[in-house]
C-alpha cells in the first residue's frame, strides 16, 4: 500500500474515533472545491469535536476546508491542498433568542432562513440580507463577511455580531466578545475572524444583535439615462434626511440605469418619505418597484462561464464605476451587468464567448479601480481563470502583517491553504 | 534616562517635542484614573509620522517600552506611564487633513479632539457619531485605542463602526496602511482588530473615518420614576414596542443630587430619571414620541417633560454628561466602574448593587446607558477616612464580578488598561487570553507597545540603559565595585 494510502487510512481511523462512524463519509465529486476532490466529509456535533478534528488534522498535516451551506465554495484562490471537508451541518441550532435583550446565540451551521423564522416569532430579525439565505449558514455569512442591501442602514455583518466562539487548529476552543452590545474587554478577535474565510479558525457559534422587524416597507424605482445622472441622484439621496434602508443601482447598459430606494417604518411615515424622495428626484419619477432586492443573487444564476466580481469604490464614484465597466466590456464583446449599493460596494457580472476577452476586461477594470483607489475581488469564475489572475488583488503593505497573523493562528496551514489573500 | 538617548530623541523632535523637567513630567503621571501614578522618564511629542517612526525606531533599538497618549482622559489607566519607559504624546499631531462630505469621509491625525470632527462637518449637516462624554477634550486616537462609545451608541454604534482606515507605526518603526477609504477591502479586518487594542499593537498616525448625516429632527423626553426598576421596565417596553431610540439614559437619586448641585439642569425631582432620545424624520419622531409618554406612564412615571428645541435638549444632556464630574460636589473621592449587563438583568443587578453598597457602608450613585446595559456605578468615598479607599475598590470589583455573572462584560467603554487587567481571567479563559496574545505578537513581537496593560502579570519596570553613577564612597577610594 502506498504511504499516502496508509496515511489516509490512519486519518479515517483517527477521525472516526472523534466524530463517530456515521459522521464521517467518503466525498463525492459534488464535494469538490475548484475541481479538487477531498477524501471525505467530516460532520462534528459540538465545538469541542470541531477542535479535536482540527487538532488531529493539524498534527497529521491534513488540509481542512470548512463548509456551511456550501453556497460560496467558489470564493478565493484554488486551494493548495484539499483532504477533508469539515461540515458544520450538525451545529445547526438557535441556542437562545434573548428577545428582551435583542440578542440571539446561534450555532454556525444554522441556516440563515431558519434563524430569521425563529426570530420572527418575537418580531425581530438579523438585519442582514445575504444571498441564498435558504441554503447559506450563519457561519458562512461570517467567514465571508458578505454585505447585503440592508448594510447601508444597519451596518455590515461585523457591526451586528457581539461575540463568537471559534475552534482553533491547535485544538482549543476560544470565545471572543460576549453577549452584550457594549464590550471592549480584550482585543476584538471577533472582527478578525469575520471575513477571514476560515483560515484562522472555524467559527462554531455567534451572538448577534437584533433589530425589530419594521411595521411596513416600501420600495420605489426610477430609470436614469446615464450613470452620471444616477450617481448625482444617489449623492442627493445620501445627503438628504431620507431614512432609506436600501439604495441600489442596477445596469445592463450604460444608457439605462435603474435606481431603487427602500423605506421602512410606520405606514404614515412611509408616505412622507415618498413625498420627500419625489422632491429630491426633480424631474425623475419614482414608481413602486417589484422585487429588486434580490438582483445581486440573480447575477449568480446560470453563471458557470461568467466572472462575477465585488468592486468597491466611494459612493461618489458609483457612476464612474458603471461607466468603467461598460467601457471595458463593450469593445471586448463582453456583456456586463452591474448591481451597486449606495455604500459603493457593487457586484459586476461579465459574460463572453471565450476566456481571453473576460480576462482582458477584468484586468482593465481592475486597473481602473486601482486608479480610483478602490478594489476588485473576483468572487466566482471558471476555475481555469484562477491561474490567469489573482482573485484578491494586491494588498500593499498590510500583507506581511496578515501573514504574521496567519502564522500565529495556523502555522501549519491546515485551514484552507492558499485560498486567501497573498495565497495565505 | 541616558543623556545620550535624550539628545538623540531631541535631534528628531526638537526642543518643542521633548519634556524632561521633573515638574512637567509629573503632569503625565496619570490619565483620568488618578488612583495610579507613575512619572515617565521622558515625554516625546512628535509632529509627524516620520518623526514618530524615527523615535519608535530608537525605542525598538534600545528595547524601551512606550505608552501612547492623547488627551489623557482615559478612565482605566491605559495611558499610565511605565517606570523607565517613554510617553509618546499625540497632541502635536492634531490636524484634520481631508474632509470629503459627499463621501462622508474624514481623514485626520489622531490628536484631533472628538468634538472637533463634528465641528468640522456640522455646517454640512453631518456629525461624528461616537460621542463619549469627554468628547470636548478626548482625542480620536484615544477613541480608536479604547473603541470608545458614548450616549448614542445604542443606535449608532461605537468607534469601530466608523473607522475605515488607519496608518500605523509598528513597534519596529515601520509604517503600515491598514484598510482605506472604501469598504470591503481584501484581507483580514486588521482595522477592526486594531480598534480597541489599547495601544498594544502600535501607534496610529492617521485615521480615515466615516461621518453620518444628522437626522432631520431629534427630541428628548425626560420621565420621572419612583424607582430604578420602574424606569428599567419603561426602557424594556419602549424597545419591545419596536422603536429604536437614539439614546436611553437612567440616573438615580444620588446622581441627580450631584448633577443638580454642579450644573443645575433643573431636572424633575425623583428617585430615577429616564432620558429618551428619538431621532429621524420629523413625521416619524412626532408619531413615535407620542407613544413614549404613555408607555412611561404605564410603568409608573410621574412628571414627563419633552425637550424639542436644540437649546432645551442641550440643557438636558449637559446634566447627564457632567454626571461623573458632578459627584465631586457630594463626595471628596469616587471610583467609577463600567460594567455591562444584558438589559433584562438590570433590575436584579441594581438591587444587588444596592445591597452590596449598604454592606460596604458606601454610597453608590448610578448613571447608565439603559439601552445597552452599560452601567456606571460611581462608588463614593473619602480617602482621608482610614480603609475607605480599599473598601471602595473592593466594592467596585464585586460589582464587576456581578456583571460577568449576569452574562455581561467588565468593561463597556472605558477599557481594561491598568485598572482591570487582573480581572481578565474572570471573563476569559486561559485559551481566550492566549489567542489574544497571539494576535498581539503578530503586531508587536517585541512587546514594546504599552506592555504593562491589558493582561495580568505584566507589571514591568524597565531598568536600563541608565548611566552608571559611582557612589561617593567609591569616588573617595574607600570601596570597590566588582
Amino acid at each position: 500500500m502506498s504511504e499516502a494510502r496508509t496515511q489516509m487510512d490512519q486519518a479515517w481511523t483517527g477521525l472516526n474515533a472523534i466524530v463517530g462512524r456515521e459522521n464521517l463519509r467518503p466525498a463525492s465529486t459534488a464535494d469538490a472545491v475548484d475541481g479538487m476532490q477531498p477524501s471525505g466529509v467530516i460532520a462534528p456535533g459540538t465545538a469541542q469535536e470541531v477542535a479535536e478534528v482540527l487538532r488531529y488534522c493539524n498534527s497529521a498535516g491534513l488540509a481542512v476546508i470548512p463548509r456551511g451551506g456550501g453556497t460560496k465554495l467558489w470564493l478565493g484562490n484554488r486551494p493548495q491542498k484539499v483532504d477533508f471537508i469539515l461540515s458544520t451541518e450538525r451545529l445547526n441550532r438557535v441556542i437562545e433568542h434573548a428577545w428582551g435583550d435583542m440578542t440571539a446565540t446561534v450555532e454556525a451551521g444554522c441556516k440563515i432562513d431558519n434563524l430569521q423564522r425563529t426570530l420572527k416569532e418575537h418580531g425581530q430579525q438579523l438585519a442582514a440580507d445575504p444571498m441564498r439565505s435558504e441554503g447559506a449558514t450563519v457561519g458562512g455569512l461570517l467567514a465571508t463577511a458578505e454585505s447585503g442591501t440592508l448594510r447601508i442602514r444597519y451596518g455590515a455583518i461585523r457591526d451586528l455580531v457581539l461575540g463568537v466562539e471559534v475552534a482553533l487548529p491547535d485544538g482549543s476552543v476560544i470565545k471572543a466578545g460576549g453577549k452584550v452590545v457594549k464590550n471592549v474587554a480584550g482585543y476584538d478577535l471577533t472582527k478578525l475572524m469575520i471575513g477571514s474565510l476560515g483560515t484562522l479558525g472555524v467559527i462554531t457559534r455567534a451572538v448577534f444583535r437584533l433589530h425589530p422587524i419594521p411595521a411596513a416597507t416600501a420600495t420605489y424605482t426610477t430609470l436614469l439615462p446615464t450613470a452620471s445622472e444616477a450617481s448625482k441622484l444617489v449623492l442627493a439621496i445620501l445627503d438628504s434626511h431620507l431614512v432609506y434602508t436600501g439604495l441600489q443601482i442596477r445596469a445592463q447598459r450604460a444608457d439605462q440605469v435603474a435606481l431603487d430606494v427602500r423605506f421602512e417604518g410606520i405606514p404614515e411615515s412611509l408616505d412622507d418619505q415618498y413625498a420627500k424622495l419625489s422632491q429630491i428626484a426633480g424631474g425623475h419619477r419614482f414608481e413602486r418597484a417589484g422585487e429588486v432586492w434580490t438582483a445581486r443573487q440573480k447575477l449568480f444564476a446560470d453563471a458557470s462561464g461568467s466572472v462575477i466580481s465585488k468592486c468597491s469604490v466611494l459612493p461618489a464614484q458609483i457612476g464612474l464605476l458603471c461607466d468603467a465597466v461598460f467601457r471595458q466590456a463593450q469593445p471586448a464583446g463582453v456583456t456586463a451587468t452591474l448591481v451597486a449599493q449606495g455604500t459603493g460596494v457593487a457586484e459586476v457580472r461579465l459574460d463572453a464567448a471565450g476566456l481571453q476577452p473576460l480576462v482582458g476586461a477584468l484586468h482593465g477594470l481592475r486597473e481602473e479601480l486601482d486608479r480610483l483607489e478602490g478594489s476588485l475581488i473576483v468572487e466566482q469564475c471558471p476555475v481555469s481563470m484562477k491561474q490567469e489572475l489573482d482573485v484578491w488583488g494586491t494588498l500593499k503593505d498590510a500583507l506581511p502583517l496578515m501573514q504574521q497573523i496567519k502564522e500565529q493562528f495556523d502555522p501549519a496551514r491546515t485551514l484552507n491553504p492558499g485560498r486567501f489573500v497573498g495565497a495565505i | 534616562m541616558d543623556a545620550r538617548l535624550v539628545s538623540e530623541f531631541r535631534s528628531i523632535v526638537g526642543d518643542a517635542g521633548l519634556v524632561t523637567g521633573p515638574e512637567q513630567l509629573r503632569t503625565y503621571e496619570c490619565d483620568g484614573l488618578t488612583l495610579y501614578r507613575v512619572a515617565p522618564d521622558l515625554v516625546l511629542l512628535p509632529s509627524s509620522a516620520q518623526e514618530m517612526q524615527a523615535v519608535v525606531k530608537i525605542c525598538h533599538r534600545e528595547r524601551i517600552p512606550f505608552v501612547a497618549r492623547g488627551s489623557g482622559t482615559g478612565l482605566s489607566g491605559g495611558a499610565l506611564p511605565i517606570k523607565g519607559g517613554v510617553v509618546i504624546s499625540l497632541t502635536r499631531m492634531n490636524r484634520i487633513l481631508e474632509v470629503d462630505v459627499p463621501n462622508a469621509r474624514v481623514v485626520l491625525e489622531p490628536g484631533v479632539t472628538n468634538a472637533a470632527i463634528t465641528a468640522a462637518v456640522a455646517a454640512h449637516g453631518y456629525f461624528y457619531a461616537p460621542d463619549p462624554a469627554s468628547q470636548v477634550v478626548c482625542t480620536v486616537g484615544g477613541n480608536v485605542a479604547e473603541n470608545s462609545g458614548g450616549v448614542h451608541c445604542f443606535k449608532y454604534g461605537v468607534t469601530t463602526t466608523y473607522i475605515l482606515g488607519l496608518e500605523v507605526v509598528l513597534s519596529d518603526g515601520s509604517l503600515v496602511r491598514l484598510g482605506g477609504k472604501t469598504m470591503d477591502r481584501p484581507g483580514y479586518d486588521v482595522v477592526g482588530a486594531f480598534v480597541g487594542s489599547e495601544g498594544n499593537f502600535g501607534i496610529v498616525t492617521k485615521i480615515t473615518l466615516r461621518i453620518i448625516k444628522k437626522p432631520e429632527t431629534t427630541q428628548t423626553l425626560m420621565a420621572a420614576f419612583n424607582s430604578i426598576s420602574e424606569a428599567g421596565a419603561a426602557v424594556s417596553s419602549i424597545i419591545a414596542s419596536g422603536m429604536f431610540p437614539a439614546g436611553l439614559e437612567i440616573m438615580d437619586r444620588l446622581a441627580l443630587e450631584a448633577v443638580e448641585a454642579a450644573v443645575h439642569p433643573n431636572y424633575p425631582n425623583c428617585q430615577a430619571l429616564l432620558l429618551v432620545e428619538l431621532d429621524g424624520s420629523e413625521r416619524e419622531v412626532e408619531l413615535l414620541m407620542e407613544k413614549v409618554g404613555p408607555i412611561c406612564k404605564s410603568c409608573g412615571a410621574g412628571e414627563i417633560r419633552l425637550a424639542k428645541s436644540e437649546a432645551e435638549r442641550m440643557a438636558v444632556w449637559k446634566g447627564r454628561k457632567a454626571a461623573f464630574a458632578s459627584v465631586g460636589r457630594i463626595s471628596p473621592n469616587y471610583l467609577v466602574q463600567d460594567g455591562v449587563i444584558p438589559r433584562t438583568a438590570l433590575p436584579r443587578v441594581l438591587a444587588e448593587v444596592e445591597r452590596l453598597s449598604a454592606e460596604a457602608g458606601l454610597r453608590v450613585a448610578n448613571v447608565f446607558h439603559a439601552g445597552d446595559g452599560n452601567l456606571h456605578p460611581l462608588v463614593l468615598y473619602d480617602h482621608r477616612i482610614e480603609g475607605q479607599e480599599q473598601r471602595a475598590m473592593t466594592l467596585a470589583e464585586a460589582i464587576l464580578r456581578l456583571c460577568v455573572e449576569a452574562g455581561g462584560s467588565i468593561t463597556g467603554e472605558h477599557g481594561i488598561g491598568e485598572e482591570k487587567k487582573h480581572f481578565m481571567p474572570v471573563m476569559f479563559s486561559a485559551a481566550d487570553l492566549n489567542a489574544m496574545q497571539r494576535l498581539r505578537s503578530a503586531f508587536d513581537p517585541y512587546q514594546l507597545c504599552n506592555p504593562t496593560k491589558m493582561f495580568p502579570g505584566t507589571d514591568v519596570t524597565f531598568q536600563g540603559p541608565i548611566a552608571y553613577e559611582p557612589h561617593p564612597i567609591e569616588k573617595a577610594g574607600l570601596a570597590q565595585r566588582y
